[in-house]
C-alpha cells in the first residue's frame, strides 16, 4: 500500500481553546487545511480565513435562467405551438404567467444551488470522504493540516500546535 | 452611558415634530379652501363619472334604477367627504403601524426570541398609539360614517316607500350583507377590537417594566403567556377589522384575502417603522449593542415581507382577473381607468415591491445603515399609497386625487404619531435590562 497524502491531526477538547488555537497556528505561517467540530462553532469562519461563500451568484444566475426559461416556453406553447382561448384573455398575458415563472425560477435556482454546492463540496456519489477522526462526530475538535502544504517539517509544526493547547497531536497517511 | 439608556425626548426633538404638525395644519387647511371654492379636479372628471356609471349598472342588479341612484350620489360630493377620506386613510395607516409595533413585540416572547431583545423597547414605542389611535377611528366613525360607508345610509334597506311604491335606493346587496353590516354589530366589533388591542399593550408594558426593577423570568413567562392569547385574538380581530374598516367601503365587492392583504401592508410598514426609529435612535448614539447584524435581521423581515405583501397582492388580482366576473372586476376598474388612481396603482406595485427587492437583495444592502434608511422610507411611502388607493376611489370616486389636503393630513398626522411615540418611548429605559434573552441579542451574529 503506498501512502501518498500525510497529515497532521491535532485534537481538541474544548472550542474555546480552538477558536484561540486557530489564529495562533496560522500567525506562525502554518496553513490548515480544515476543522472538523461535532457542532456549528460561531466565528470560526473569519479566525480560519474563509472567504464569504460565492453561492448566491450561482442562485441568481439559474434564477434568472429559470426566469428566462419560463418567460420563453409559456410564451412559445400559449403564443405559437398550440395557442388557447382561456376567459377570454390574451394569448399571451402577463398575470397567468407570473405563477409559473415564479415556481421555475425557484425550481431550477434551488436545483443548481444544489448541484453547485455538490459540484463545490466533492460530493460525487463514488468520493470516499476522507476521515481524520470518528471523534470528530462525537465530542472532540479536529485540526487537519497537509503536511505536503507546509514548508515548515513535521516536529515544529507538531510544537506549534501542542503549544496551543490541543489534548492529542498525531500523524495520519491517506492512499490518495 | 447611563444618561443614554434611556431616549430623552429633547427640546428641538419637540420643536421639530411641532413644525411638522403645524405646517401640515396649514397645508391641511389650505387644501380644505381649495377644495370648497371647487378644487383643480375638473380635468378628469368626466372620463371617470362615465366608467364609473357604466359599472355600476354593471354590479347593479336593478339596472337602471341604479344609474339613477349612483347618478344622485355624484351631485351630492361635498368637500368634507375628501377630508373625512383623507383621516380615514392616515387612521388606518398609522393604526397599523402601532398595532404591528405590539405584535412584534408580542412574537418576539412567544417565539421566545434572543436576538431582538435589545430592541423591542423600540416596537413597544409604537404601540403606544394604540390608545389614541383606537379614538380617533372611533371619532371618525362616528362623525362622519355616512360619508366613508355606503352601507350605513338607512334608505337602503327598505324595499318600499311610505305610500308604498317600490324604493329607488333598495339594495338587495346589502340589505344581504346587513346580517353582518349593521351598527350595533359594527360598533361592537370596532370596541372590543381596539379596547382589547389598548388593553393588551397596557398589559405588556406593565410586565416589561416590572421586570426592570424585579428581575427574574417571572415577568417573561407572564409576557410569553399573555402575547401568545394576544397574537391569536389579533390573527381573528385584524382581519375581521380589516373587512370592516376598509373592505366594507367598497360594500358591493368583496375579497376573501382582503384580511391578509391588510396584514401584510401593516406589518411589512411596521417592520420598516421599528427599522427607521431603530437606525435614527442609533445614529444619535443610543442602542450601543445594536449592530449591523440586529439590522441585518431586520432588513431580512422588511424584504422578506415586502415579497409576501406581493404574494397577497397578486393572488387577489390574479384570482379576479381570471375570473372576471363583474363583481369582482369593479375593484381594479375603479384604479385602473381613473387618470388619478391608474399611476398610483403602477406606483404602488413599484414602491412596494420591485424598489424593496432589488435594493436588499444582497447581504451587504442589509447591513448598511444609510441603505435601511432609504428602503424604509420607501416602504412607508409605498403603504401610504397602498392605503390611499384602498381607500379613497371606493369614498370619493372621481373626486379624489393628490393634493394639499393629502400632504397636510398626512403631515399632521406624522406629528401626532410621532410625538406620542416619542414620548412613550422617553418613558422607559431603552434596553430591558432584566430581559433573560439579552446577553444573546449583544453577542448575536449572522
Amino acid at each position: 500500500m503506498d501512502l501518498k497524502k500525510h497529515y497532521l491531526v491535532g485534537v481538541f477538547d474544548d472550542d474555546d481553546v480552538l477558536l484561540k488555537a486557530i489564529p495562533k497556528v496560522r500567525e506562525s505561517g502554518i496553513k490548515i487545511e480544515d476543522v472538523y467540530t461535532p457542532f456549528p462553532v460561531h466565528g470560526i469562519e473569519e479566525k480560519l480565513g474563509y472567504k464569504r461563500s460565492k453561492m448566491s451568484v450561482a442562485a441568481f444566475v439559474f434564477g434568472l435562467c429559470g426566469t428566462s426559461f419560463a418567460i420563453w416556453m409559456q410564451t412559445w406553447m400559449l403564443g405559437f405551438d398550440w395557442p388557447m382561448i382561456i376567459g377570454g384573455k390574451n394569448f399571451i398575458s402577463a398575470p397567468p404567467f407570473v405563477p409559473v415563472t415564479f415556481e421555475l425560477t425557484v425550481l431550477i435556482g434551488s436545483l443548481g444551488m444544489v448541484g453547485t454546492f455538490m459540484v463545490i463540496a466533492g460530493l460525487k456519489p463514488w468520493a470516499k470522504p476522507r476521515i481524520f477522526d470518528l471523534r470528530s462526530t462525537d465530542d472532540k475538535h479536529v485540526m487537519a493540516i497537509d503536511l505536503g502544504a507546509n514548508k515548515s517539517d513535521e516536529g515544529e509544526i507538531k510544537r506549534i500546535i501542542e503549544s496551543t493547547g490541543a489534548s492529542e497531536i498525531y500523524r495520519k497517511d491517506f492512499e490518495d | 452611558m447611563s444618561q443614554m439608556d434611556q431616549f430623552e425626548f429633547t427640546g428641538k426633538h419637540k420643536r421639530n415634530v411641532f413644525l411638522i404638525l403645524v405646517i401640515g395644519l396649514v397645508i391641511m387647511v389650505l387644501g380644505i379652501f381649495l377644495e370648497m371654492s371647487g378644487g383643480g379636479h375638473e380635468d378628469h372628471h368626466g372620463l371617470f363619472t362615465n366608467s364609473s356609471e357604466q359599472l355600476a349598472s354593471i354590479s347593479h342588479e336593478e339596472g337602471g334604477e341604479a344609474d339613477e341612484h349612483q347618478g344622485g350620489h355624484h351631485a351630492e360630493y361635498h368637500w368634507y367627504q375628501r377630508l373625512f377620506a383623507n383621516l380615514w386613510i392616515n387612521n388606518m395607516y398609522f393604526m397599523g403601524i402601532g398595532i404591528i409595533g405590539l405584535f412584534f413585540f408580542a412574537i418576539q416572547y412567544v417565539a421566545r426570541a434572543g436576538w431582538s431583545a435589545s430592541i423591542i423597547r423600540v416596537m413597544l414605542a409604537y404601540a403606544h398609539w394604540i390608545p389614541i389611535g383606537g379614538i380617533l377611528i372611533l371619532g371618525v366613525f362616528l362623525l362622519a360614517n355616512h360619508d366613508l360607508f355606503h352601507w350605513t345610509h338607512g334608505y337602503l334597506y327598505e324595499e318600499f316607500l311610505e305610500d308604498g311604491s317600490p324604493n329607488p335606493h333598495y339594495d338587495e346587496i346589502i340589505v344581504g350583507k346587513a346580517g353582518f353590516l349593521n351598527m350595533p354589530f359594527y360598533l361592537t366589533r370596532m370596541v372590543i377590537g381596539l379596547g382589547v388591542w389598548a388593553g393588551a399593550f397596557f398589559l405588556l408594558r406593565k410586565f416589561t417594566l416590572a421586570e426592570d426593577n424585579e428581575g427574574g423570568t417571572r415577568y417573561y413567562n407572564k409576557s410569553v403567556t399573555f402575547s401568545a392569547i394576544f397574537i391569536v385574538f389579533f390573527a381573528v380581530s385584524s382581519s375581521i377589522l380589516a373587512w370592516d374598516w376598509i373592505m366594507s367601503i367598497d360594500t358591493h365587492w368583496y375579497s376573501t384575502m382582503f384580511g391578509w392583504y391588510i396584514f401584510a401592508s401593516w406589518f411589512v410598514s411596521g417592520v420598516a417603522a421599528i427599522t427607521l426609529l431603530t437606525v435614527w435612535l442609533k445614529k444619535l448614539g443610543y442602542l450601543p449593542m445594536v449592530n449591523e447584524n440586529h439590522i441585518h435581521d431586520l432588513g431580512k423581515f422588511m424584504f422578506a415581507f415586502s415579497v409576501f405583501w406581493t404574494y397577497i397582492w397578486f393572488s387577489q388580482f390574479l384570482l379576479i382577473y381570471y375570473a372576471n366576473i363583474p363583481e369582482e372586476t369593479v375593484y381594479f376598474w375603479e384604479r385602473l381607468n381613473s387618470h388619478t388612481y391608474a399611476p398610483l396603482f403602477y406606483l404602488n406595485l413599484i414602491f412596494n415591491f420591485f424598489l424593496p427587492f432589488l435594493l436588499l437583495m444582497t447581504r451587504d444592502s442589509k447591513r448598511q445603515w444609510l441603505m435601511l434608511r432609504l428602503v424604509t422610507c420607501i416602504i412607508l411611502f409605498g403603504h401610504f399609497i397602498d392605503f390611499y388607493l384602498m381607500i379613497t376611489p371606493g369614498t370619493l370616486k372621481d373626486h379624489g386625487g393628490i393634493g394639499f389636503m393629502e400632504i397636510g393630513t398626512f403631515m399632521v398626522y406624522l406629528g401626532l404619531f410621532a410625538f406620542v411615540v416619542l414620548n412613550g418611548l422617553s418613558k422607559y429605559k431603552l434596553v430591558p435590562a432584566n430581559h433573560p434573552m439579552l446577553e444573546e441579542s449583544v453577542h448575536h451574529h449572522i
